[in-house]
């Protein structure tokens, strides 16, 4: 199974590819449009700001090549938001996956803004990729969030309910890093990989 | 306590002193002496339950640590929760070679003092949610003051800052997070600042992590009842074997405080 990671010009990579090695499977970091299409599994990392990641998506010429893939694709973090239609970061379009826009989460007195930590979801849904995950611990870093909606699998609370699973089709999303979750990020992962297409 | 139950989890963070690849334990800040391998310690508080480790580099000479700096490759392959580099960054440059061997945040100090449009840099070319600044604080004549380049004893100054003006002055720059030492509760095991850790919180909206004091169990519940701190880092309280973090958490979660079970 080949396993395509979409480099959309994050740094900090690495933590992603080691964790995927971790469960025997040899990524390829890439942003070729056709290795990108003949893969198998698609993960679209992110770290950092929205904006800049379409940037450098716009510039190897991804975002239709994106929007148009059949085959299962895993946004994580910034990866996930990059799914939705629009950002209050940087006001900027997103690949318009899923119909709604994000939101800075809402300044509240004793409230921490950026959510930096360990957090549990609620499923709301029943699907193999949430599978034996509900009130499980996963961590977060995130300043910008995704309302809950008819695409969220499982949501999270940071004085706001927000989606921390959501799926739409076969593009399917993960606003904690499975990557830095312990066992729980691991069965995460091995759900993704075992997802058949229907 | 915060008017909103925040239900993200506060966090035990394990802090492990390197020098040259070594995991280490300073004697009066100089004779240091190995104290285990890397990666073993980093497993072993990561089964133990810890939410996150910290990493301070003290790799003396910054040509040794070019050639070290592939311990940190060494962690992010093992470990499965979130690590954090202090230490020997002074420039988005160095930023990007640790980020790329996989840490997920980066924590500065002494440079951020020097040149504190570094961390404006940091936070565009990586986003502000893995630039931790850290901030050694002292009470001096009714106030605190920041302390720099305290690395090295000989060394240290005081560039003249007021530690809450430069907090304030961090968040506005972007900083994801801070970790505040107090330098006259470090090394006492005598407690956390409590006083000191509460005047910050009160000017941080942005995740505040405690270091400096940590002693007992007891300790970690007063700083997170009392400064509502969002994370507790400590050092030799952990490498000394005395408070199990399965413990720690077990005593902080009747306390009722939100941990992540072990």
């Amino acid at each position: 199974m080949t396993i395509a990671v979409v480099d959309s010009g994050g740094a900090n990579i690495a933590s992603l590819l080691h964790a995927l090695q971790r469960l025997g499977i040899e990524p390829v970091f890439t942003a070729d449009p056709q290795v990108i299409q003949a893969a198998d599994r698609v993960i679209l990392p992110g770290v950092g700001a929205a904006g800049q990641a379409m940037l450098t998506l716009n510039k190897h010429g991804l975002i239709k090549v994106i929007r148009e893939l059949k085959q299962p694709v895993l946004g994580i973090c910034l990866g996930m938001q990059l799914l939705f239609e629009s950002s209050e970061e940087d006001d900027t379009e997103l690949l318009g996956i899923i119909p709604t826009r994000l939101t800075l989460l809402k300044k509240k007195p004793g409230l921490r803004i950026p959510q930096i930590g360990w957090n549990t979801i609620d499923c709301l849904n029943a699907d193999p990729f949430s599978d034996a995950l509900n009130r499980k611990w996963f961590y977060f870093v995130h300043s910008y969030a995704a309302p809950v909606g008819e695409w969220t699998l499982a949501s999270s609370n940071h004085g706001q309910a927000f989606s921390a699973l959501v799926r739409q089709s076969n593009f399917y999303g993960a606003q904690f890093h499975p990557e830095r979750s312990a066992k729980a990020g691991a069965k995460l992962l091995k759900n993704f990989m075992e997802i058949t297409c229907k | 306590m915060s008017q909103i139950s925040q239900r993200v989890a506060r966090r035990i963070v394990p802090c492990l002193d390197v020098r040259d690849g070594q995991v280490v334990k300073g004697v009066q800040f100089r004779n240091h002496v190995v104290i285990g391998d890397i990666i073993e310690l980093a497993t072993n508080y990561r089964n133990q339950g810890a939410d996150e480790l910290v990493f301070y580099d003290i790799t003396a000479s910054p040509e040794g640590r070019r050639v070290d700096i592939d311990w940190v490759r060494r962690v992010s392959k093992t470990i499965d929760i979130p690590f954090c580099v202090a230490g020997g960054i002074r420039s988005v440059a160095d930023a990007a070679e640790v980020l790329a061997q996989g840490a997920d945040k980066i924590s500065i100090n002494t440079p951020a003092l020097e040149r504190p449009d570094l961390i404006n840099e940091l936070v565009t070319a990586f986003g502000s949610q893995c630039v931790v600044i850290g901030v050694d604080s002292i009470a001096c004549g009714g106030q605190y003051t920041v302390r720099s380049h305290t690395g090295t004893p000989d060394a240290m100054r005081s560039p003249g800052r007021k530690t809450m003006d430069w907090l304030a002055e961090v968040v506005d720059r972007g900083a994801g997070e801070v970790v505040l030492n107090c330098m006259s509760a470090d090394g006492t095991r005598a407690g956390y600042d409590l006083k000191q850790l509460t005047a910050a919180r009160n000017i941080l909206p942005i995740p505040l992590v405690a270091s400096g004091g940590a002693g007992t169990l007891n300790h970690f519940i007063d700083v997170f009842e009392q400064a509502d701190v969002d994370a507790a880092l400590a050092a030799s309280v952990f490498h000394c074997g005395k408070t199990p973090i399965p413990e720690l958490k077990n005593q902080l979660a009747t306390a009722g405080i939100e941990v992540r079970p072990c």
